[in-house]
């Protein structure tokens, strides 16, 4: 990945500055550290700090066509360029770099606005076409490389991260409460909001055009699922090899690169998969990476020595420690620009930075594969939920949810608890909130710390804009599919890839690559019956059935484990970190005035006794705590931050 | 596939993670032998009404529908699942 930014202004000429610019990609540094380009143009500006890892000599950006009629600036990976460069060879067109950015001027050339359907990557493309003074604004299919956008005045500026749009805010930003509102009932904001006020992002699959100094917007792909039981009609066998042949060749032009591309193993089946992958059907040396944790319960290190044996990969291991999260919160929130509920980025920040300094800048992860194959145990609460909702009255139905929640008494005492818990919306299987209503009732717990300003501030219903964004076909998918588009673009599109993923990964210059987000990955499961995904409660069946002979027996048939990291133990154990308390008390609770004091005081209170140990808990203190720094970071230390050279 | 292959494969595939066949008989026990325990029972259940697209009332969750393959195929049978 690199970092890019620009600035297009709707009426003046010669207005945008190189030093603007240059304080806007300064701020990207971390993401390219390897070069700096600028463009100007009459109206447009449009920078770039490059990362290298394809082309290292010649490719340098913004690059331009035959003519220099055409230019762009782009972060992120065409996986397909070397086919698309031959097919536009073929066509005539003539190359300067051996760059995969050179394809999509190329490209654009060629297809126009629908150049995009062409590519197979990750991407956040900017392409200034100086004929017709026309800008476009482009983001992968998934969202896995950001891009965010303001209006200032007359101008539109954009980056791949908010901190170097705020370089050319005249004051601090504001935060937008009702997006706060939503980060506490999905753990994400609903795209294209985000946390600061009237910053946006380009949505996953969106394309911004600026031409004829007007703004549309317009969507080029986004997930889809069969209907009314149109599903591939295969049997298992046939579509679990097809499903590895895809994975295969997913994994195997995901490894173009001119520098060592290595791989996270966290043990689990997805990482697992990938490792096998490459080991088995590519020549790629295997280099591996792991984190590791004190407590059992969040460790998988024993999975990750079963495969590093198995395959006998080179692999390097670090230990994260609650004293490691501790001290590296504040950073990581610097990088995640928005608060979070949990400290699980911060061990995955920690993660990259073993990578970068092995020397690698680029590693495969697992990623997605929950939400594209059914891996998740929210599908399985779906499905156990919707079980139940077939027979209301069935004393037996509900005890299935102990698959899941194990420590759950089913005794007849606790039915009304069952009921008032996982029983809402039963009586109404076909609501759009289904499938997720219990964890976003169970988040919502949180917003009663919310200071009453706050609560007078929300002006909008989280669920509502929620379902507003939902696509007009939703409610002919299965439950199953629809749990899976809710789940893609609540918390993987907005904190997984995000939050936990390219800001983790490009906190250490290091660019993160997700076979399971292949876009023909996607559709091939989109198309595939919800049996095949999980068959009874039995997840990433068809995965499964695909990895069987590659894998060791221990990994495909393990139970699944989520990626989680301590909360309230890493902030209120022997060390403390003075600067943190200090944004949790009194003072700076009512000074930044988006929580009840009186009720933070009493939620520490509660930790410091050690009574602080359910999950509304753990989510409410990293939510407050987060949300602080936050403040602190790019509103209290505004001036100091981005204002200082003038 | 028929209905028989099915089931076993289910069970051999989900509760004792394997493709040999040898290693379940029709008429085992699947609670006695410790194949299944009791929410292993309403997966299966869950998976036989998603599957043969049926309803299993509480009342129909005894072992004599539901305790070996041949039990279950017999279970079926009196669903009318053909």
């Amino acid at each position: 990945m690199c970092g890019i930014a620009g600035i297009f202004d709707f009426k003046s000429s010669r207005t945008v500055t190189r030093r603007s610019l240059e304080s806007m990609i300064a701020k990207l540094d971390h993401r390219g550290p390897d070069g700096q380009g600028i463009k100007i143009f009459d109206k447009v500006g449009l920078a770039h700090s490059r990362l290298s890892i394809i082309d290292l000599v010649t490719g340098e950006q913004p690059i331009h066509n035959e003519d220099k009629s055409i230019w762009t600036v782009f972060n992120g990976e065409i996986f397909n360029y070397i086919e698309l460069r031959e097919l536009l060879v073929n066509k005539g067109h003539v190359f300067s770099t051996k760059t995969d950015t050179e394809v999509i001027v190329h490209l654009y050339e060629e297809y126009g606005n629908d150049f995009v359907k062409q590519l197979n990557g990750q991407f956040a493309i900017s392409l200034f076409d100086v004929k017709h003074n026309k800008l476009l604004l482009v983001r992968d299919r998934i969202g896995i490389a950001p891009l965010f956008y303001t209006l200032q005045d007359s101008k539109l500026l954009f980056s791949s991260e908010i901190k170097s749009l705020l370089t050319q805010f005249e004051s601090a930003p504001c935060l937008n409460q009702n997006v706060l509102d939503q980060i506490f009932t999905f753990w994400s904001p609903v795209s294209p909001e985000t946390i600061f006020d009237n910053i946006f992002e380009v949505s996953p699959g969106q394309m911004l055009i600026i031409e004829d100094n007007k703004l549309t917007k317009s969507s080029y792909w986004n997930w889809n699922f069969s209907e009314d039981n149109h599903y591939l009609d295969d049997d298992d066998k046939t579509l679990s090899m097809r499903l590895k042949e895809l994975l295969i060749d997913a994994t195997r032009i995901r490894l173009r690169s001119d520098v060592p591309v290595g791989a996270y193993l966290s043990g689990g089946l997805d990482s697992s998969a990938i490792v096998s992958l490459i080991h088995n059907y590519t020549d790629n040396p295997l280099r591996t990476f792991s984190i590791g944790f004190d407590e059992a319960s969040f460790d998988e290190t024993q999975y990750q020595n079963s495969l590093i044996k198995h395959l006998n990969t080179k692999h390097s291991y670090l230990k994260c420690t609650n004293n490691d999260i501790n001290d590296e919160f504040i950073d990581t929130i610097w990088h995640t620009e928005t608060p979070i509920l949990r400290t699980a980025p911060v061990p995955m920040k920690i993660l990259s930075g073993l990578v970068h300094k092995n020397n690698y800048k680029v590693v495969l992860t697992g990623e997605g594969a929950d939400e594209v194959l059914g891996g998740y145990d929210i599908f399985k609460e779906t499905k156990i939920r919707k079980f139940w909702a077939k027979n209301l009255d069935s004393k037996f139905r509900p005890t299935l949810l102990k698959r899941l929640y194990p420590y759950l008494d089913v005794s007849k005492s606790n039915t009304v608890y069952m009921k008032e818990f996982f029983g809402q919306d039963l009586d109404q299987p076909d609501n759009f909130s289904f499938s997720h209503i219990t964890r976003w009732s169970s988040t919502a717990k949180c917003k009663a710390f919310f200071s009453d300003k706050t609560k007078a501030n929300i002006t909008t219903n989280a669920l509502t804009t929620m379902q507003q964004t939902l696509p007009a076909n939703f409610s002919k998918w299965h439950f199953f599919n629809r749990a899976q588009y809710i789940e893609a673009k609540s918390l993987m599109g907005g904190y997984l890839l995000c939050s936990q993923g390219d800001r983790m990964l490009m906190a250490n210059s290091v660019e993160g690559r997700f076979p399971f987000l292949d876009h023909r990955v996607i559709e091939f499961s989109n198309k595939l019956h919800p049996k095949f995904k999980m068959r009874a409660l039995n997840e990433k069946y068809l995965l499964k059935k695909a990895m069987w002979d590659d894998l060791p027996q221990n990994i495909v048939k393990r139970f699944k484990q989520p990626y989680r990291a301590p909360n309230i133990p890493a902030f209120f154990g022997t060390k403390k970190n003075e600067q943190l308390m200090h944004l949790l008390s009194k003072e700076k609770i009512s000074e930044f005035g988006y929580f009840d004091s009186k009720k933070v005081k009493q939620l520490l209170r509660k930790i410091e006794k050690g009574r602080a140990i359910g999950n509304k808990d753990n989510m409410a203190l990293i939510g407050i705590l987060s949300t602080q720094i936050w403040h602190h970071l790019f509103i209290e230390n505004f001036y100091k931050t981005f204002k200082q050279n003038i | 596939m028929s209905i028989e292959e099915n089931i076993r494969r289910y069970i051999l595939e989900n509760y004792l993670f394997t493709e040999d066949q040898s290693e379940l008989d029709n008429k085992d026990s699947l609670l006695k032998k410790g194949i299944m325990d009791s929410t292993g029972i309403m997966e299966l259940i869950l998976y036989l009404e998603e599957e043969f697209k049926i309803k299993i009332d509480d009342d129909e969750i005894i072992p004599e529908n539901m305790d070996s393959v041949n039990s279950i195929l017999n279970f079926l049978n009196s669903k009318h699942v053909t």
